[in-house]
């Protein structure tokens, strides 16, 4: 992939009110510079944060995601929603990969209240980081409209992930090292494929029926998926009544 | 006891018609923080700085210790609300002429108000004179280190943000010759021919916080100071480091403005000296500021070579020896524990030699670019002038005499101290003492409460819910601060042809109290139903222009701040253009958040007047007296019998005070008192509730009682700890500090009789299990070391140590331990003392190995006791009443405050306060004025009349929940609950115990509970803006 000519990312960054957002704050008062890469939303607790505004970002053309929170253990809140939020990013990085999209693309980094330097260096950093990997779809090879379609389908799971999320995986470790582990141990891979990925897949697909009928090819060299997977995730749907095939033009459409 | 005082002076108050004013002299954080706490409690107050803006020294500083907190940042929100209180009267340049007291024995105080030369309420602070002023004077706000000019605004975040005039260098006022200003300024705010104003108000008290003056070393030329370019002082320093001071963030040393890579501080420069010029005292602030600006100062420059000269280490609070660990560990960084003395100015580079030895290498001498003197603490300059004015007497040092007992009680009752008056205080202490002493002001002046407090009246609230939305864009240049850098006209053409945009203008200072009225009125005639305002951190004023759109009769929720300042012109301030389309996309972001805003109520909910105090100790007990005084309920629950706590093992200060008499006479006063209920024996088995409507369950004598209080103060102190080390239980000859001070109060004869004594220091913390200096134990050691000197004085007494941490007056009596032949030890955690019983001559005894650094080699100190300064560890039932309240522990096991240095007696839990060593370990007279300073925060919040919760908050659309319990499992803060509706089980959130942090919002599968104010439209309205 060639990477544009003065490139120049687009992020979008959730800052926590009392620290991120304040260690920013500090970063001007201090006048540490950094590149005109990032524009921010400020949120009370980054426990606020929401797939949502990841998948709603990335689909607004933005390169990058970073959310900024308190240091374990500083958060301003009894909730200590910075640890939601650390497995809200790797649910995201997660859902991001299994799309095709480069999981690095979300970032999130602790920076508390008198930190403005280092607030400097992480956006300093992660724009650099940006620029290697490329605008946001072409950097992966995906078109736009196959981007777009890709997040969607992650979108219309939200509410479902969110349950498997109280279900399954509401985890509270000690740091960063452990959450990060946790997110890629087989075990939880596993609980990710069985719970969500054939959804995910399906969710893609059903997106992509739903603009025309297309054939079993045609679908997974949209979606850069397996031919295998695709079949398998049709004959799933098709039991759930939810897609058919069209024996005449022997490919498949929404039911 | 002045308590007495106190009381007379109520009694003979209670029937006088008298004003129930309070004035506060100096306005530093601790005038500033007393006058808020007098304000918010209903009292009307004068704020009297004789400098052109309120600060102190707090604004001088960079950063604060150990949190690194940006010092202005976090001083300057609280310039603001004194600002903004209806009940707080700032008076600037200003002085004191006379001081009368009236027949009912008020204050008659005649202020001399020294004239600024510029009219306030006229001057914008646009700094336009500033710029044309041609007279050059040294910026007294940076040390002198650089230029500002004759008119000038003390510091960028000034309060009142308005200019003045130094007279001694402005060209008109010293022979007429110039009066560019006064053309210049499109308000005609310059007056050049203002005089003096004289006033007399008429106050019921008076708190004194002048602060403190740093030593000056230029008097006597200590280590070069004034001769050498590049020897400078820390408060110098301060600046040099700041990103306001004169290097805008780059650290240049005074001789070529280049950046030093060696660096010296040396530390007790005029402390911890008897020749002549110095302080006998130690300044108890220096070891910790120093070891900050090392910290700072290797951000700045990180390959720098740092090196402290010290004496002792005196990281004696809240977290300094982990801050101290942390400065020391850096990479080419030394601590080195030696005497100084200044060598020579190098010719050629100025460069600086230093004179010291160490153990190991003998006297050395040493180059440095820069040498910093770490200086101490003095009396303020006005101190005399002020005593004799306010009749008050000065101590031995020059500073405020206090009650040994309360160091906020000066010797002439209604006249109360707080801040480092009263002697070397970090901010912490300044505020709370400050806290403290508008406790005690309400004790003098309770029964006139309110009676003369304003409030503020804001023009009824528009509807405009069935509007459009008409959105208002003011883009701020904040001076030069944001339009250098971006196109401020560009961004307003920009703004006005954004969807819902209605109106857009430029604002030279969208914060100036004129421009924020011209927002108001423009919101007015313009019909504005929300507001952008474009300018800087809505962390700082934020509720400022909220107040400024309720001026305006609209919702103070239909506003938003888009941060062009700290997010954009400063941190971007080489690429104009990028920044000035980053500035348009903030805009954007802001304009379509705000169409989305929606109006919201704040909760008022009404205040129980009453305060459970949980601990019966010398900390509990002033606090119930305080508030009792004040006619405040007050329950008063302890775990043991009897009150007293840890006093009462306690015999006698270091001043002398008969510690079991004060607490035989507290607890008379606390049982006779009708106003306090006293619950021993109790155990607390459950808190419910919140500020302003708490019920706790206590069971007491096998009852279970339940009290209904509207705040709770936590002061159930500490415990000493129990060694493992040395012997200790297993030897009769081995005592705890406290176990020794109780035998020699009862003169037990294996104490009387002991012809030696050997104290270890630190025993049981400053090691990894804890990793904190315990405080007190010095200070314990002293004393106990000077009265077994004074029973017998030719027994031999020792104290083994690692630093001697009698940080402030304690010092002296340091010094009198050591002329009385008590020996001192030191040794280093690497060589512990090792204790073990011998049998000398048919005697039996113990000795004392200790590994001597200065002689190289053991030295065997033998003896009859051994005392062990055992550490002071938190309350065994530190964990369970922080589950009951929800509030934190720090890593050590005490009570984490809200707030290290600016709120040192409060939680984030509201209505819950914090006193005494349960916070850390401390002194009596140190536990006495933070119990006065809680019990004043306690107060301020229960004189409220009702408790207002922020209305960004969390709501539940009862139709999208499925009742799935996914908010509920979320929060911590039990502010969600099931209801049965006509639809079923739904979600409904509490608003006071919601905090809205907004948690549920992200987990809620059905989108059904939001959080208002930042709801998924309004964010997603930002994230498809941006």
């Amino acid at each position: 992939m060639a990477i544009p000519e003065n490139f120049r990312p687009k992020i979008l960054g959730f800052l926590c009110n009392w620290c991120s957002y304040a260690g920013a704050d500090l970063c001007g008062t201090s006048r540490y510079q950094y590149p005109p890469s990032l524009r921010i939303i400020r949120m009370m607790c980054s426990g606020r944060m929401d797939l949502d505004f990841v998948l709603r970002a990335l689909s607004n053309g933005n390169d990058g995601v970073f959310i900024g929170g308190c240091w374990l253990g500083e958060c301003h809140y009894v909730t200590e929603g910075n640890y939601d939020a650390l497995s809200v990013l790797h649910l995201a990085k997660k859902l991001l990969a299994k799309v095709g999209i480069n999981p690095a693309r979300i970032r999130l980094e602790w920076v508390s209240a008198s930190q403005g330097n280092r607030f400097a260096e992480v956006v300093t950093e992660f724009t650099n980081e940006l620029t290697t990997l490329g605008p946001l779809g072409e950097g992966e090879g995906i078109d736009p409209a196959t981007l777009k379609l890709k997040l969607d389908a992650v979108a219309r799971l939200l509410p479902y992930i969110k349950l498997v999320e109280r279900e399954k995986i509401r985890v509270r470790f000690e740091n960063k090292e452990e959450y990060a582990e946790f997110f890629d141990s087989p075990a939880l891979n596993a609980l990710f494929d069985t719970t969500i990925a054939d959804k995910l897949a399906i969710s893609q697909i059903l997106g992509l029926l739903h603009e025309r009928q297309r054939s079993t090819r045609e679908i997974a060299d949209t979606l850069n998926m397996p031919i295998s997977e695709v079949t398998e995730r049709l004959k799933d749907s098709s039991r759930q009544k939810l897609v058919r095939f069209d024996e005449a033009e022997k490919c498949y459409a929404l039911a | 006891m002045s308590t007495t005082a106190i009381e007379q002076l109520q009694l003979s108050r209670q029937n006088s018609d008298r004003l129930g004013d309070v004035m506060v002299v100096g306005a530093g954080i601790s005038g500033i923080q007393a006058a808020l706490d007098l304000a918010e409690t209903g009292f009307r107050v004068y704020l009297v700085e004789k400098a052109p803006a309120i600060g102190g020294k707090m604004s001088q500083l960079d950063k604060t210790f150990p949190s690194n907190d940006c010092s202005m940042c976090i001083e300057s929100p609280k310039f603001i609300e004194c600002s903004r209180h209806p009940n707080i009267e700032i008076l600037t340049t200003t002085e004191i002429l006379r001081v009368e007291e009236s027949d009912e024995g008020d204050f008659q105080i005649t202020l001399n108000r020294k004239p600024r030369y510029v009219i306030e309420d006229r001057c914008t602070g646009c700094t336009t004179c500033v710029e044309f002023c041609p007279a050059q004077m040294p910026d007294p706000y940076n040390q002198r280190l650089n230029l500002t000019k004759a008119i000038h605004i003390q510091f960028s975040q000034a309060t009142p943000l308005v200019t003045y005039i130094d007279p001694e260098h402005c060209f008109y006022l010293k022979d007429e010759r110039c009066q560019i200003c006064v053309g210049v300024c499109k308000h005609n705010a310059i007056d050049l021919h203002q005089k003096p104003q004289r006033r007399t108000v008429t106050v019921g008290s008076v708190v004194l916080a002048p602060g403190f003056e740093t030593f000056d070393p230029a008097l006597r030329g200590d280590f070069g100071y004034g001769r050498f370019k590049n020897v400078v002082t820390s408060l110098e320093f301060e600046r040099m480091i700041s990103a306001t001071g004169p290097g805008a963030g780059h650290v240049l040393r005074p001789s070529d403005s280049k950046h030093p890579h060696r660096i010296a501080w040396v530390q007790c420069v005029g402390s911890r000296q008897v020749i002549p010029g110095g302080n006998s005292y130690c300044s108890s602030v220096c070891c910790s500021y120093t070891q900050k600006q090392v910290i700072l100062a290797k951000d700045h420059l990180p390959e720098l070579n740092a090196t402290v000269f010290h004496n002792d280490i005196r990281a004696f609070s809240k977290d300094f020896e982990r801050y101290y660990q942390r400065a020391s560990g850096l990479s080419d960084v030394r601590f080195i524990r030696s005497y100084t003395s200044v060598g020579r100015e190098l010719p050629g580079s100025d460069n600086v030699t230093i004179r010291y030895a160490t153990d190991e290498d003998g006297v050395k001498e040493e180059e440095f670019d820069l040498v910093v003197l770490s200086v101490g603490l003095n009396p303020p300059k006005d101190a005399k002038d002020l005593a004799a004015k306010f009749g008050i007497e000065l101590n031995a040092h020059g500073f405020c005499k206090t009650n040994p007992m309360n160091p906020i009680e000066t010797t002439r009752p209604g006249v109360f101290a707080s801040g480092a008056f009263f002697g070397p205080a970090d901010i912490p202490e300044s505020v709370w003492s400050a806290s403290g002493a508008s406790a005690l002001c309400g004790t003098v002046l309770a029964a006139r409460r309110g009676k003369l407090s304003r409030e503020r009246e804001y023009p009824e609230e528009r509807d405009v819910s069935k509007e459009e939305p008409k959105v208002g864009v003011f883009v701020c240049h904040c001076g030069a601060n944001i339009g250098r850098v971006v196109n401020v006209p560009s961004v307003v053409e920009y703004a006005k042809g954004l969807k819902n945009v209605v109106h857009a203008q430029e604002s030279l200072f969208a914060c100036s109290t004129d421009n924020a009225q011209q927002i108001s009125d423009v919101i007015r005639e313009k019909g504005l139903n929300r507001v952008v305002i474009a300018a800087c951190s809505p962390r700082t004023l934020e509720p400022l222009f909220r107040d400024t759109v309720r001026e305006g009769g609209i919702n103070q929720y239909f506003m938003d701040m888009a941060n062009i300042r700290e997010h954009c012109s400063w941190v971007h301030s080489k690429e104009k253009d990028a920044a000035t389309q980053k500035a348009k996309e903030i805009v954007s972001m802001s304009v379509a958040r705000t169409s989305l805003l929606e109006p919201l109520s704040e909760i008022e909910l009404p205040i129980n007047k009453s305060v459970l105090i949980i601990g019966g100790g010398v900390a509990g007990m002033n606090a119930a007296l305080t508030m009792a005084s004040q006619g405040f309920e007050v329950s008063l629950v302890e775990k043991d019998k009897d009150l007293g706590g840890m006093a009462r093992r306690i015999h006698y200060t270091l001043e002398g005070t008969d510690v079991q008499a004060y607490v035989k006479e507290m607890s008379q006063q606390v049982y006779r008192n009708p106003q306090i209920r006293v619950i021993t024996e109790a155990v607390i088995e459950e808190v419910s509730g919140y500020v302003g409507n708490f019920v706790t369950k206590v069971r007491a004598q096998k009852r279970l009682r339940e009290v209904k209080h509207g705040a709770a103060i936590i002061a159930i102190g500490a415990q000493e700890y129990q060694p493992t080390e040395h012997l200790y239980g297993l030897h009769t000859g081995v005592l705890t500090q406290l176990e020794l001070e109780g035998r020699i109060a009862a003169s037990e004869p294996a104490v009387t009789g002991a012809e030696g004594v050997v104290m270890i220091q630190c025993v049981g913390c400053r090691n990894k299990e804890r990793n904190y200096c315990a405080r007190v134990c010095c200070s314990q050691a002293i004393k106990n070391a000077l009265k077994l000197k004074e029973q017998k004085p030719e027994r031999e007494v020792t104290i083994v140590y690692r630093d001697m941490r009698t940080y402030g007056y304690r010092e002296n009596y340091y010094r009198e331990a050591a002329s009385k032949g008590v020996r001192f030890v030191r040794f280093t955690p690497e060589h512990e003392p090792v204790v073990a019983p011998i049998r000398e001559g048919g005697k039996e005894q113990l000795r004392v190995t200790v590994f001597d650094p200065i002689l190289g080699q053991p030295l065997a100190l033998d003896t009859d006791l051994v005392a062990l300064s055992a550490a002071v560890v938190p309350s065994a039932s530190a964990q369970q009443i922080s589950r009951l309240f929800k509030v934190p522990l720090s890593p050590d096991g005490f009570f984490l405050e809200a707030h290290v240095k600016l709120r040192p007696v409060d939680f984030s839990a509201e209505g819950v306060f914090l006193c005494g060593t349960a916070h850390y370990p401390k002194h009596i007279g140190e536990t006495i004025s933070q119990s006065c300073g809680a019990a004043g925060r306690a107060i301020a919040t229960l004189s409220q009349d009702a408790v207002i919760a922020t209305g960004a908050i969390c709501d539940v659309k009862e139709d999208a929940c499925v009742a799935c319990g996914a908010c509920i499992s979320a929060c911590a803060y039990d502010a969600i609950d099931f209801v049965e509706t006509a639809h079923g089980k739904k979600a409904h959130v509490n608003p006071i115990l919601c905090k809205g942090d907004g948690l549920c919002n992200s987990k809620c599968p059905t989108k059904a509970i939001f959080l208002n104010h930042f709801t998924d439209e309004e964010i997603f309205a930002q994230i498809d803006a941006a």
